[in-house]
């Protein structure tokens, strides 16, 4: 048995994971936080692309977390092999293309591995049981433990009382009777637990932490695994369905338009990729074409380009086209009606 | 001594932070690393990172649309 136990904990940026690490800490346990990057995790930053946005205070939820704690956090890039988790999820998707339940034991999984290459001795969570309808049940509990393959080295600090005791419990590492027994959706016992520990400020987001739980965004998800005929997906289109108005004119191409000055600059960085239009006799939005296009489609994007331009209602605007590393080439055309972009065309 | 240059542009937050962390790793106490960036949410979180790790951050330098960190790696190596 070490002298001071060592455990790494799951640090989300939220509430439960806080407090999770701080009940840890608090016994006498050396605790480091891990963090993963899923290319799906909501951060406060991808709305700071928005050039409105930039004035909101920016942070990321599982630094601060750590500052908190006064403990490091490690940030882990797992967006390569969390595909799998997202593409062929064992335990199936919840409400939206959310795979919470295998998404959890992929974490702990992940965390179990580092805590052995490491040399640390558990792993903490800040799961409640009933908190999530997905992955934080009674049942499913025993599920993230085994699959993970953390069994017994699992801990989950807030819960704990209602769950069987854990190595770390049983080896006297971590007092039971100073854990918690929180069980179900209320938020009310953890901001009981945060007061007490005097955290003020904590992140509470309303949507979870990961865009696959927001429906507008698997159904963007859902329109490119369809479209492209596999559920395959770079870091870039993941990124690009988080940013600016996605309409899909026909089924071969679909159209992603700037929608202000932040976004613009943002999309110009994938110049290079796509075939990419703007406005120049009028101010108007950059816009990528994603897909195989025909000179009529570059016309009819070229026509919504404008429609979504300072020129909406002119006669006539001037779009310039670029292939991806080509000469530029420009187009007068006449801008869209309203009535003409169906709404099915929004995806 | 040289610099540690990591392109961070075009990425968005914490893709800048785990291009540093990367890259700080390989290096030892004293050395200097330059971040280039273009999401303003690394001055915030640049910081904080180095912060809770024990970096010392020299300078940030922000221009219009790129930011740019400079970094001295601390003596905890991680």
């Amino acid at each position: 048995m070490p002298q001071k136990p060592k455990a790494v904990a799951l640090i989300s940026g939220g509430l439960d994971s806080l407090l999770a690490a701080r009940v840890a800490l608090d016994q006498g346990v050396h605790v480091e936080g891990i963090n993963f990057y899923t290319g799906f995790c909501v951060e406060g930053h991808t709305h700071a692309i928005r050039k409105q946005d930039r004035a909101r205070p920016k942070r990321n939820n599982a630094l601060w977390s750590a500052e908190q704690l006064g403990i490091k956090l490690h940030i882990v890039d797992i967006i390569e092999e969390y595909k799998d988790v997202v593409i062929n999820p064992k335990h199936g998707y919840g409400a939206n293309l959310n795979p919470c339940l295998d998404c959890k034991i992929f974490m702990v999984d992940k965390a179990r591995e580092w805590i052995e290459e490491k040399g640390f001795d558990f792993i903490i969570t800040g799961e409640v049981i009933g908190q999530r309808p997905m992955s934080q049940r009674k049942d499913t509990m025993p599920v993230i433990a085994r699959d993970s393959g953390a069994g017994d080295r699992l801990v989950r600090p807030l819960c704990a009382r209602n769950l069987p005791a854990t190595l770390p419990e049983t080896l006297g590492w971590l007092d039971r009777d100073k854990l918690y027994g929180f069980n179900g959706r209320s938020r009310k016992p953890q901001m009981a637990l945060a007061e007490k520990f005097g955290f003020e400020d904590y992140a509470q987001p309303a949507g979870g932490c990961c865009f696959l739980t927001d429906k507008q965004y698997s159904v963007k998800l859902s329109d490119l695994w369809a479209t492209r005929g596999t559920r395959e997906y770079d870091l870039d289109d993941i990124m690009l369905l988080k940013v600016g108005r996605h309409l899909r004119p026909r089924p071969n191409f679909k159209v992603i338009v700037g929608r202000e000055e932040g976004e613009n600059r943002f999309l110009e960085g994938y110049r290079k990729r796509f075939v990419h239009m703007i406005p120049t006799s009028h101010t108007g939005p950059l816009v990528l074409l994603d897909g195989e296009v025909s000179a009529d489609d570059i016309e009819l994007a070229a026509r919504l380009t404008a429609r979504f331009s300072q020129g909406r209602d002119a006669e006539q605007v001037t779009i310039e086209v670029k292939q991806p590393g080509g000469d530029a080439r420009s187009l007068d055309v006449v801008p869209l009606t309203a009535d003409e972009i169906p709404a099915g065309w929004y995806i | 001594m040289s610099t540690t240059v990591v392109d961070a542009r075009n990425l968005l937050c914490p893709l800048p932070v785990i291009r540093t962390q990367d890259a700080v790793v390989k290096l030892q106490p004293g050395d200097a690393v330059q971040v280039l960036c273009t999401d303003p949410g690394v001055v915030y979180d640049i910081p904080a990172w180095c912060r809770v790790h024990g970096h010392e951050v020299c300078d940030i330098n922000e221009q219009e649309y790129e930011i740019a960190i400079s970094i001295r790696v601390g003596e905890s190596g991680s």
